[in-house]
């Protein structure tokens, strides 16, 4: 048995570009515990409904987070217009669903670059990274911003997309399916990749269910839990079914996301075809009344979380959101303990974390 | 500048931002924009980078931790905030735990805006930064103060 030696990683580290700290407890090379501190990057927004109307919040709401903003966006859209009692336009619905679904491609495209980079894998980090450029080229074209777009409103979306534009969209996540199939076989039949990845970090679906594991980190482990099965914009309509793995491993949280981009594909494709024609949204006015509602949303990265309270005026009386890395930071505390020191920055990764969206 | 004669080298901290600039600090260095076909390359430690690249606005929590990345840093060094938070707070300006800019802790050289600062403005706030590092060297070298803030005032005027 070794000495006790407590390692701390972060807040500044390379793994990821967002701060995190963790006070690893390490035997010889092995991790006996693990313990988080975050805080760094808390703003405090979710107090900002005080002073911001409404319709101005969406923006703020939209930069928890820079990867999953739209989800964030629409999130908080579906409680205000739920307490208003909005109905919303079906072509904004179809809008939203596609937006979202592009945000889940170029969320995991971006995760799948970060783990090749964890493992050490350099130019399958680039090759990712080329591939997700495509997903901001059309939110450019569509929207105006690559990373926040401010497309999402109370009452429907800001924006349509013209028939052309549609097909064309169409083609290019299409086209992106070979490129991706090539990627999608170095992540799952590599030696060496395989080697990092298989039988590392395993959550059983026991443990994931008690630690209340949201997302891929759930699925992964064979939990049927994700929040496109509410129905939410039109996920009903295209015969969504979750994408499930047993392992539990992080080879299987690699899966889990890779099939989830083929599927994000599958569903964007079939959403063009199906979308029809009419208004893009409602006109909203007047005061939030004294109503509250909670919405489950199915991010990139899992379940999030959103309650919104009215107070008969412009002005907002609570808004709360639970963010899904929040939710799995114990179930990645869980995986890290045993694990090798050099697995930590990979095991951290398989979460997807993102720590502006936990700390808001 | 007409010709980079150095190979600078980076080091990214995410002060409280959203995410949105510092994928976009990334997406910098990925096939697209490419900065290392400049030398540009993003380091981890804060002794081996002459350029701190910051995103975010400053609170209470990460103050000590920006402070302390600055003054690992060796001589001469640059300064360069990007996006509107690092700027001056931006959409969080009026949050309970925000305090600023960058420069309520550090002296900042360039300041790149933008909500998120896209690629192409930060590659152009990394060139002007360049300018700026030479100069230093040259006061250096000459034996004169690199008092960053100072020398900022002095090149407005």
């Amino acid at each position: 048995m070794g000495k006790r030696t407590i390692i701390p990683f972060g807040p500044q580290h390379p793994v990821l570009p967002e701060p995190v700290h963790l006070d690893l407890v390490i035997e010889d090379e092995t991790v006996v515990e693990a313990i988080p501190s975050i805080g760094f990057i808390h703003r405090g927004l979710e107090k900002l409904v005080e002073k911001k109307e409404y319709t101005e919040m969406v923006y703020v709401i939209e930069r928890i987070c820079g990867i999953c903003s739209f989800g964030h966006g629409w999130g908080y859209c579906l409680s205000v217009e739920g307490v208003m009692g909005v109905e919303i336009p079906e072509r904004a619905n179809y809008l939203r669903t596609i937006w979202h679904e592009l945000s889940r491609m170029h969320s995991h495209l971006l995760w799948l670059g970060l783990l090749a980079d964890g493992f050490g894998f350099e130019s399958l980090f680039m090759h990712c990274w080329r591939i997700r450029e495509k997903v901001l080229d059309i939110f450019e074209k569509t929207t105006g911003g690559r990373v926040i777009f401010s497309v999402c409103k109370v009452g429907g979306v800001r924006k349509d997309i013209d028939e052309a534009t549609l097909k064309e969209i169409s083609s290019v996540v299409d086209g992106m399916k070979k490129e991706l199939k090539e990627l999608a076989d170095v992540f799952l039949e590599d030696y060496s990749v395989k080697n990092r990845l298989c039988g590392v970090g395993y959550l059983s679906k026991e443990d994931a269910a008690e630690l209340a594991a949201v997302g891929p980190m759930a699925r992964a482990s064979g939990l049927k839990q994700d929040m496109r099965l509410l129905g939410h914009g039109v996920y009903d309509k295209l015969g969504f079914e979750p994408c499930i793995e047993t392992a539990g491993d992080s080879y299987a949280r690699c899966k889990v996301r890779i099939r989830e981009v083929f599927q994000s594909i599958d569903l964007i494709i079939k959403a063009i075809e199906m979308i029809p024609d009419g208004d893009i949204s409602v006109p909203v006015k007047g005061n939030v009344p004294a109503n509250e509602c909670v919405v489950r949303l199915e991010q990139p990265r899992g379940e999030a979380f959103y309650y919104a309270k009215g107070a008969d005026s412009k002005f907002l009386e609570r808004m709360r959101v639970r963010t899904p890395t929040n939710q799995n930071i114990p179930a990645m505390v869980k995986t890290l303990q045993g694990c090798d020191l050099a697995d930590v920055p990979m095991l951290i990764l398989t979460i997807d974390p993102c720590i502006s969206c936990t700390e808001r | 500048m007409s010709y980079v004669t150095k190979s600078p080298w980076l080091i990214h901290y995410d002060g409280s931002s959203c995410n949105g600039c510092d994928i976009e600090v990334l997406a910098c260095l990925t096939p697209m924009y490419d900065v290392e076909r400049f030398g540009i390359i993003n380091t981890g430690n804060p002794k081996h980078a002459d350029i701190f690249l910051i995103t975010g606005a400053i609170n209470e929590q990460n103050k000590a931790v920006v402070k302390q990345i600055y003054e690992q840093m060796p001589e001469p060094k640059v300064v360069i905030a990007v996006g509107i938070c690092a700027t001056s707070g931006g959409i969080f300006k009026e949050c309970y735990n925000i305090m600023g800019g960058t420069d309520t802790v550090i002296p900042v050289d360039v300041y790149v805006p933008g909500c998120a600062a896209r690629p192409e403005a930060i590659i152009d706030g990394v060139v002007k930064g360049l300018g700026v590092l030479a100069k230093k060297k040259e006061a250096m070298e000459k034996g004169l103060p690199i008092d960053t803030a100072k020398g900022k005032e002095k090149e407005e005027a």
